[in-house]
């Protein structure tokens, strides 16, 4: 089983590194041969990282899959070209192979500088956030028919950071939508459906009561749905799919939405399969990045007795 | 009095008999005039709301409970809510509503938004509990979400910056936080619950959500005896699917209380069955605890098959809010025996009965 959903991970690793239709062609393709390994870019992270990934270059090795490794480590000090503890070798390195595994990462809080997420999230353009959740067989939780992916908008929306206080006591937080950004994850989220065979796009929203943001994003998606006329497109206000989700999970396919819905029904769904111990993601980047990634946090208390799966 | 009887009922409704004929030996002792018709606005509403608001008007008159229904007519797509209406609610100070349709992306703002701001009604309560006889795929499951109303990410403030480019801003005020916390706590002792949660991002969201965070944690300082808790919102979107035995009173601002209620109404069995409402210090508006933004489609309406159980039990907390809880208890008594018997239950539930049939099993369970 652990072989099975390893070539079915390394397949998704791989088809998800392909390119968009829109973004230029122009990328080089390292795997056009069967025999010439794929060198890709590893993390491992803080805390549980380092065992969780030496697990996966065993798994690996012992499938005899065609990967070869680059390790690369956070530093001690912040590097003045990337401003953050991640240097600008790593950085390159996940530009040159185009695939990466990223463990988790800690933020020393308090240090004043940006967090190692948003980094690689900013330097690397990674615009969606794509997370799979299949129920496990043989993990018996709730709900046993759950079959969908997430896809969500990771560059904009409500965690733009861009806050101030107006006066004392009142607070403002703005949410940016763009037209561009929107129209990128909505292309990519019909992209993967046609790709991996999903038959239904759903895109989430609130546009009865943000009008005119949501709104936006709601146009963007039926543009993109227009050129694909053999998958069915819906829109579920997001209250609703919260509670669909909850009732009737095999409702849904796959899910598009802007960046804070993404972030809330993302961790739902990973929590009707079991947990995020149990959930793969992927951030895929302009020019056909595809850096995977554990959702969990580094629990340095547990480092030492950790779950595999989410690597897997 | 409303507060004695309601830890009782809950005492009788958790003891796994199935006679539930309240015997308690309580003593509420009215004021002379307590009885007294009292006039409560009626709002229909769009979709279903009709049905079942036609369901509590013919329950309420079985039970001869002292309220009298003034009917008013609004809908979704109008611009905004009639002046006569607004005035008819502040005079009654109560009011039982169906749900408005919003238009989607039309440009019209969304009438249940207008009128909790017009009277500042700043929470919204909904109560997610499982109903005896009704199985879910989880147990044990008594939320009440406490959601703030009036601001957050619906201040409805967006613009076109450039083509293409739109922002939407997100007010969180000191004011308004605070006023919000106090009323989660003053909820949590005056029902008797122990724990109150607030959701947040504040990670993300660090001086707006951070504010909302401050506000509780000064209030929880004054209820010593209720435990306080946070947790980050998506954090507690995958607790609340995989253990909600461990929330009790959960405190949100807007947006995220939408979602929290929706998915706790979705885990306890569904949004055609929670009760809640929206209380200002003036007036309070019953209706339908988590709509999911839906009024029911059009197979619904034709059929008359629409769940009145929500509805019957939100006019229950109405009859207990307007100091009956005699009635109140009673209602919501042969409401929870109807679920129970489990014969007459609407096509959300399982069953296949209409809503009249649903109300006369209902009547018929009043003693």
């Amino acid at each position: 089983m652990a072989t099975h959903l390893l070539r079915r991970r390394v397949s998704q690793i791989l088809s998800q590194a392909i390119p968009c239709p829109t973004s230029p062609l122009s990328v080089g393709r390292a795997f056009s041969s069967a025999t010439a390994p794929i060198r890709a870019t590893l993390f491992p992270g803080d805390g549980i990282g380092p065992e969780i990934a030496e697990s996966v270059k065993q798994v690996f090795r012992g499938a005899e899959v065609p990967i070869e490794w680059e390790e690369h480590y956070v530093g001690d000090q912040i590097d003045p070209r990337t401003q953050s503890f991640l240097t600008w070798e790593s950085l390159e390195s996940v530009r040159k192979n185009r695939v990466g595994l990223k463990g988790p990462m800690a933020t020393p809080i308090g240090k004043g500088h940006r967090s190692l997420n948003l980094t690689l999230r900013k330097e690397l353009n990674l615009y969606a956030n794509v997370r799979p959740c299949y129920s496990l067989p043989g993990y018996k939780t709730r709900y046993d028919d759950v079959n969908l992916i997430t896809i969500r908008e990771n560059t904009e929306g409500e965690y733009s950071g861009l806050e101030h206080q107006v006066v004392r006591g009142v607070v403002e937080s703005l949410k940016i939508i763009t037209r561009q950004a929107s129209l990128r994850v909505a292309e990519y989220a019909f992209h993967y459906a046609k790709t991996h065979g999903r038959e239904r796009v759903s895109a989430i929203h609130k546009a009865n009561i943000m009008q005119k943001t949501d709104g936006l994003f709601l146009k963007c998606c039926r543009e993109v749905a227009e050129k694909y006329p053999e998958i069915t497109y819906e829109e579920v206000v997001i209250d609703n799919c919260c509670m669909m989700l909850v009732k009737n999970p095999a409702l849904f396919d796959v899910l598009v939405m802007p960046n804070l819905y993404g972030d809330i029904i993302s961790d739902l769904c990973a929590g009707l399969i079991g947990g995020l111990g149990l959930t793969p993601s992927c951030n895929i980047g302009e020019g056909g990045i595809a850096l995977a990634e554990a959702v969990h946090g580094s629990a340095p208390d547990i480092a030492g007795k950790v779950n595999l799966q989410i690597y897997l | 009095m409303a507060r004695r009887s309601v830890p009782i009922l809950r005492q009788l409704l958790t003891s796994p008999s199935t006679n539930l004929t309240p015997t308690r030996s309580v003593t509420y002792m009215p004021r002379p005039g307590d009885g007294a018709p009292r006039a409560v606005t009626v709002i229909p509403g769009d979709g279903i709301g009709p049905l079942v608001t036609g369901a509590v008007e013919h329950v309420m008159a079985a039970m001869h409970a002292p309220v009298y229904f003034e009917r008013y007519e609004v809908h979704g797509d109008m611009k905004r809510i009639p002046q006569e209406v607004i005035d008819s609610i502040k005079k009654n100070k109560v009011c039982l509503k169906g749900g408005l349709a919003t238009p989607m992306g039309g440009g019209v703002s969304s009438l249940n938004v207008q009128m909790r701001r017009e009277l500042d009604l700043y929470a919204s309560l909904v109560h997610c509990f499982n109903l005896p006889g009704l199985h879910t795929k989880h147990d044990n499951v008594d939320i009440v979400v406490i959601r703030e109303n009036t601001e957050g990410e619906y201040a409805g403030l967006e613009h076109e910056v450039v083509p293409g480019v739109v922002e939407s801003l997100k007010v969180i005020t000191k004011f308004c936080s605070e006023r919000i916390a106090k009323y989660a706590f003053e909820y949590a002792y005056l029902n008797n619950r122990k724990k109150v949660t607030a959701v947040h991002k504040a990670n993300i969201m660090k001086l707006a959500d951070g504010l909302f965070l401050e506000s509780c944690r000064e209030v929880a300082t004054k209820y010593p005896g209720i435990k306080y808790n946070e947790i980050i919102v998506d954090n507690c979107c995958m607790q609340l699917v995989s253990k909600p035995e461990q929330f009790d009173v959960m405190v949100t601002p807007n947006l995220y209380g939408n979602l929290v209620a929706n998915t706790a109404a979705g885990i306890a069995g569904g949004t055609g069955v929670m009760p809640g409402g929206n209380v200002g210090a003036d007036h309070a508006v019953f209706e339908q605890g988590a709509s999911a933004g839906n009024v029911g489609n059009e197979r619904q309406l034709e059929q008359k098959r629409a769940n009145p159980v929500a509805l019957l039990l939100s006019s229950a907390m109405m009859l207990r809010h307007l100091q009956f809880p005699s009635f109140a208890d009673r209602l919501e008594t042969a409401v929870k025996r109807v679920i129970l018997d489990g014969e007459y239950r609407t096509k959300d539930l399982g069953g296949t009965s209409t809503t009249q049939e649903v109300v006369d099993a209902v009547i018929a369970a009043i003693d």
